[in-house]
């Protein structure tokens, strides 16, 4: 490998030739400040923030894209550089709505962290060009005021989600960054799965706050508020109290919810167990009765509200299940009244998502039976901690909880729900019995694990190939799903997460401060969530001994009239 | 005096291929045709031909460094995008002697076995757009451009691209950018549009007025042109002479000749018996300077002795009548409006820049923001993504050098001139 | 009705004849522009072009919103855009924008009320040597004095450049 060597702040280093500056830097512990820059998802050397000197060159060079050449000799710091530095500081925080105190991404600012770091005092400039309204129309709120247009939200959105419904307009001293004709997101093609919000490093975007619907439930006598919380929430929300990425805060959580007022504390880990009863059902009944091939996953709404603008021809294709938060808002606002004894209007039902695209799926026409809407309020890990915070609770130091039966008993399947190859993986412990008709001991299918983006598996089941592809992340979604079309792929099952990694890196998630460990957080959090699957005493969904009473006691068989009436769904044409 | 360029100005069918071979066209082609691609390289090295666009690189070493370059297709692409105010020699060339810009691009093919071609002509120009596209037209019917040029296997086609009104499609990757149908929002360099331009390939890319100078060097030799010119500049000049003078207009002129022969001779003097205040060289992206250096000589090397850069050639005069604090604000405003809006310094820069200008004109600067002015100044060419924001500042850079007396004098509530409002409203 | 059929025939026509490729977008674009009779680019076409071309609307959005001679809301017959830069800067363009505001009684940004002129301020359009100049289509006019301007809108007013 060629090796390059330059010399840093007087320090000599040695690095293969295509690094950059800043990676060289990083190298010796020189963290040259960034703003625009995101490794592999946006680069376009815009903001001017990382420049350094580089003698003999002229003028000053980003060093996030300019790339080393042999022999070398950079300036991180001269007094050019900090003077320049201070300027480009200056210039975005002039154009910056700086109501810090009141904004979402107080004291977790990329923005804050540069100004403080750089020693930015008194704006020497006092006009501001407005940039346009709040668009508060969807799960998804855009301050274009706050925008310091560093074009990663319109990457993510293009390049990553292949949706594309955000981009620059306009030019000079009136760039936004805006949908077309500055329509809100709900009114355009916006998918809802906040991977913007993600990597937005301001408060420009950011989560439609609920949590006052929540506290107001709370606070209402005649309500009964359970609560459900997804897979990916218990190895994310740690992250918000100073716990390490992946660690498993589930029993903290749960103490917090109840000092919060939930009457019940449950899982939506047992509905996941539900959705795989169903959808392993509707799976077989397909193979067997030669139904639409191959079966693509619901549980993600973000997914779905792709397919149904993008891949019209696909949508008999999804599974007719309703999402675990969904199935879990039926059977709460149905047979846990029945089996409690309370009426089922005055359950209120609040989930906690990782997932932005949640807020969506609970307000569609569909989710509903018998007027009763299946889920009354979402609320993200983000958002949870905020509450949590509000309350004073130390998290930290909480004891741990148990959750509540009837709905809070789990499997390990229902458990890795959360991380991409995780649905697969719950269905093929159960089909794989129902078709063999045997208990199976070797039940973890690594083939579907792991950050690949698109993964592919033949599983030899009962002496049958189950063809199986796993994608996530819309935009690899899409590749795979052009295959298809292109008649170059075929397979039984599909499972689509709308997030890269699944939803342990949902919209809704803790904002990873230092994007470059992007990678190693989600591995982390999918870590933790095997390993939980590992120490479960069961394994498998369908003996969830919740689930057994609840098909015993209530539903019957599996894709039986109850099952279709509040566990089903069906798509829209976009 | 020798007129390479402008010789056939008005005296011919702008369109007319007979009228053009007529008047002594396509005989640069036809030589070239008969030569080796090295050797017609080595003509223009010989000429001494700097761009003519503004960046002024040696044109004879750009095509030697793209002829060796493996990769293809290549591209040939025009440059006529002439959006520089007080520039309008492109105009002339395109609507009056389009063929000696045809010709060039042709000669140019041939030599880098390049098959398409095109002229990105600014949207503003609309009507100029129909009479290159007769031409060009007219060219194909003839046997000169499209396939088996004169006779032989040499195929090449050229076409035109409009612009849609923005001045930072000017700079060679945004118009590349433009020609893909996208913003005019410029890449990074490198890579270099020599190695990754059209289409990521590799692509030759001149101003018209460069592009016009190949067919007169390859007929009549390389140093024969350079001789025109001086030791350093070789060829002659389309120099667009505009603001307070008598006689506005395009003058063809032999390097060498100064500023003051070119304003005073050629251009009839400063107006309504005022004296010159500045020259603004090289259009609103150039040097300003006072009386006292109109006597360098049009040349790359003395201007940039000077601290000038020739640019595209645009000469604005302006009178004792005028403010310089005043003027500047209107410079930057074009720049606040031209911005592309992809990069901090600039983007943001030429807005404050004009905000602070504003207080001066108004009587409500202090010396912080004078001194606001200079860092940002140096910000801005420091540290922008392109050439517009690198040279928006200099402007600032020179007017504060030659008249930093009445910049200190509006922060006093002073404007000599009697035009600045002074009214004290701004920055309140 | 049976207009608006008519134009989106010369809508998918112009399209075609640029190959349905999203190269082309600025030339189709420009020429939508051109026949659209608001100076403008109406949002039916633009969202109908998007999808023709397989472009999301906010990128196609984005490039009509960054080049100055494309316009989203309807303007009037004539657009008049007068020269602001340098060289028409010093030959006394601040004078000719008052006149015409005075003349047609609007500011620039805006259009009359019988919708014939839209005034709008712009960048050089390379008629420094007739400064101060005006554009009105097409067409340059410089050397600009009150009574030419006068004599220049009224000629534009009693249909004398109809085509």
């Amino acid at each position: 490998m060629d090796m390059i060597n330059l010399i840093i702040d007087g320090i000599e280093v040695s690095v293969p030739k295509d690094t950059t500056i800043l990676e060289a830097a990083k190298k010796l512990n020189i963290n040259i400040p960034t703003l625009c820059f995101m490794k592999g998802i946006n680069e376009p050397g815009s903001c001017r923030v990382c420049v350094v000197e580089v003698e003999g060159w002229r003028g000053l060079h980003p060093a996030c894209v300019t790339k080393v050449s042999e022999g070398i000799v950079v300036k991180t710091a001269t007094s050019t550089v900090r003077e320049a530095r201070k300027n480009i500081l200056e210039l975005i925080m002039a154009n910056h709505n700086r109501e810090c105190l009141s904004c979402s991404r107080n004291l977790k600012c990329e923005l804050q962290t540069l100004c403080n770091d750089n020693g930015i005092d008194r704006l020497p400039y006092d006009r501001k060009i407005d940039k346009g309204c709040i668009d508060a129309t969807g799960p998804i709120v855009r301050d274009p005021n706050k925008c310091a247009l560093c074009g990663r939200c319109v990457s993510v959105c293009a390049k990553q989600q292949h949706v594309g419904v955000i981009d620059f307009a306009n030019r000079g001293t009136h760039t936004t960054v805006t949908t077309a004709y500055e329509q809100g997101l709900a009114e355009q093609d916006c998918i809802n799965c906040g991977q913007c919000i993600k990597v937005c490093p301001v408060g420009a975007l950011s989560e439609r706050d609920d949590t006052a619907k929540v506290w107001k439930a709370l606070e209402n006598q005649e309500l009964h508020v359970v609560v459900q919380t997804a897979p990916a929430v218990r190895v994310a929300l740690g992250e918000e109290f100073g716990f390490a990425p992946g660690t498993n805060v589930e029993g903290k959580m749960v103490t917090a919810l109840r000092r919060l007022g939930f009457d019940k504390v449950f899982d939506t880990n047992f509905s996941a167990d539900l959705t795989i009863i169903e959808e392993g059902n509707e799976l077989l009944d397909r193979i067997k009765n030669g139904g639409k091939l191959p079966m693509i996953t619901s549980c993600s709404p973000g997914w779905i509200k792709f397919c149904e603008h993008q891949y019209h021809d696909f949508l008999d294709n999804l599974s007719t299940c309703k999402s675990p938060q969904q199935m879990f808002g039926a059977i709460a606002k149905s047979y846990y009244p029945e089996k409690a004894d309370i009426d089922p209007k005055s359950v209120f039902v609040v989930s906690v998502m990782p997932c932005t695209a949640k807020k969506y799926e609970a307000d569609r026409d569909e989710m509903n039976v018998d007027g009763l809407k299946d889920i009354d309020a979402v609320i993200t890990t983000r958002e949870l901690a905020r509450m949590i915070r509000q309350a004073g609770i130390n998290f930290a130091e909480l004891e741990d909880g148990q959750r509540d039966s009837i709905l809070g008993t789990y499997s390990g399947a229902g458990t890795i729900f959360g991380n991409t190859g995780g649905v697969m993986e719950a269905a093929l412990r159960t089909v794989a019995e129902k078709l063999t008709g045997k208990s199976l001991d070797c039940i973890e299918y690594t083939a579907v694990r792991g950050l690949d983006r698109i993964k592919e598996a033949t599983v030899n089941v009962a002496g049958m190939d189950i063809k199986v592809a796993v994608a996530s992340g819309t935009g690899n979604a899409s590749k795979l799903l052009d295959k298809i079309r292109a008649g170059e792929a075929d397979y039984h099952f599909i499972e689509v997460m709308g997030c890269e990694g699944g939803c342990i890196n949902g919209g809704g998630q803790p904002i990873i401060k230092d994007k470059s460990t992007t990678e190693e957080v989600k591995a982390a959090r999918i870590k933790g969530l095997y390993d939980i699957d590992r120490a479960c005493e069961v394994r498998k969904s369908h003996e969830n001994p919740e689930i057994k009473k609840l098909y015993s006691e209530y539903l019957g068989e599996a894709g039986g009239h109850k099952s279709h009436k509040l566990l089903h769904t069906h798509y829209v044409k976009r | 005096m020798n007129k390479v360029l402008s010789a056939r100005f008005g005296k011919i069918r702008p369109d007319s291929v007979e009228e053009y071979i007529h008047a002594g066209g396509y005989e640069g082609l036809k030589k070239a045709m008969s030569m080796d691609h090295v050797a017609a390289i080595e003509e223009i090295k010989k000429a001494n031909l700097f761009g003519r666009g503004g960046a002024a690189y040696p044109t004879g070493i750009k095509w030697e460094q793209a002829y060796a370059i493996k990769k293809g297709p290549k591209y040939m692409v025009c440059n006529a995008d002439e959006g520089e105010p007080g520039t309008f020699k492109d105009k002339h060339i395109l609507s009056e002697d389009p063929f000696e810009l045809i010709e060039g691009m042709t000669i140019g093919a041939y030599i880098m076995g390049a098959k398409e071609g095109y002229i990105y002509i600014r949207g503003e120009y609309a009507a100029i757009q129909r009479i290159v596209k007769s031409a060009i037209e007219n060219a194909k019917k003839a046997g000169y451009l499209g396939k088996n040029i004169l006779g032989t296997d040499f195929e090449f086609d050229l076409k035109v691209v409009s612009g849609a009104g923005a001045y930072v499609c000017g700079e060679n990757t945004a118009l590349v950018e433009s020609i893909e149908g996208k913003t005019g929002r410029p890449r990074q360099k490198p890579p270099y549009i020599k190695n990754c331009g059209l289409y990521q390939m590799p692509t030759i890319l001149n101003n018209v007025e460069t592009y016009s100078c190949i067919p007169w060097i390859i007929k009549d030799g390389g140093e024969k042109f350079s001789s025109l010119g001086t030791e350093f500049s070789g060829g002659t000049k389309l120099m667009c002479l505009s603001g307070n003078v008598k006689n506005r207009g395009v003058y063809e002129i032999p390097f060498g000749m100064t500023l003051r022969e070119l304003i005073y001779d050629l251009g009839g003097g400063i107006e309504g018996g005022r004296k010159l205040k500045f020259v603004h060289l090289g259009g609103s992206s150039g040097s300003c300077f006072p009386e006292s250096m109109v006597d360098t000589k049009i040349c790359y090397y003395d201007l940039k002795k000077a601290g000038f850069s020739l640019g595209s050639g645009a000469v604005l005069v302006v009178d004792d009548s005028h403010c310089v604090v005043d003027y500047l604000k209107t410079v930057m405003e074009f720049f606040e409006e031209e911005s592309c809006g992809k990069c901090t310094p600039c983007r943001e820069g030429n807005q404050r820049m004009v905000e602070i200008l504003e207080k001066f004109t108004e009587g409500t600067a202090t010396m912080e923001d004078f001194n606001k002015i200079k860092s940002l100044a140096q910000t801005m060419k420091t540290t922008s993504f392109c050439g517009l924001g690198q040279s928006a500042p200099v402007p600032v850079i020179t007017l504060i050098k030659y008249f930093e007396e009445e910049f200190i004098e509006h922060i006093n509530g002073k404007c000599k001139a009697g035009v600045c409002s002074m009214s004290g409203k701004a920055g309140k | 009705m049976a207009r608006r059929r008519l134009k989106m025939e010369k809508v998918r026509e112009i399209l075609n004849r640029y190959g349905n490729s999203k190269d082309n977008l600025i030339q189709v674009m420009l020429e939508l522009q051109n026949i659209s009779g608001t100076n403008s680019l109406p949002h039916e076409w633009v969202v109908f072009v998007a999808k023709q071309l397989g472009m999301p609307i906010s990128r196609v959005y984005s490039v009509i919103t960054f080049y100055s001679m494309f316009g989203t809301e309807p303007r009037g017959k004539y657009l008049i855009e007068v020269c602001k830069s340098g060289p028409c800067y010093v030959r006394g363009a601040k004078n000719v924008l008052q006149l015409l505001e005075e003349k047609l009684g609007i500011k620039p940004g805006q259009t009359t009320d019988d919708g014939s002129f839209t005034l709008i301020q712009s960048s050089c359009f390379g008629a420094c040597d007739i400064a101060p100049a005006v554009k009105i289509g097409e067409k340059v006019y410089g050397n600009l004095t009150s009574e030419k301007l006068s004599e220049i809108i009224d000629s534009y007013r009693e249909g004398q450049h109809n085509e």
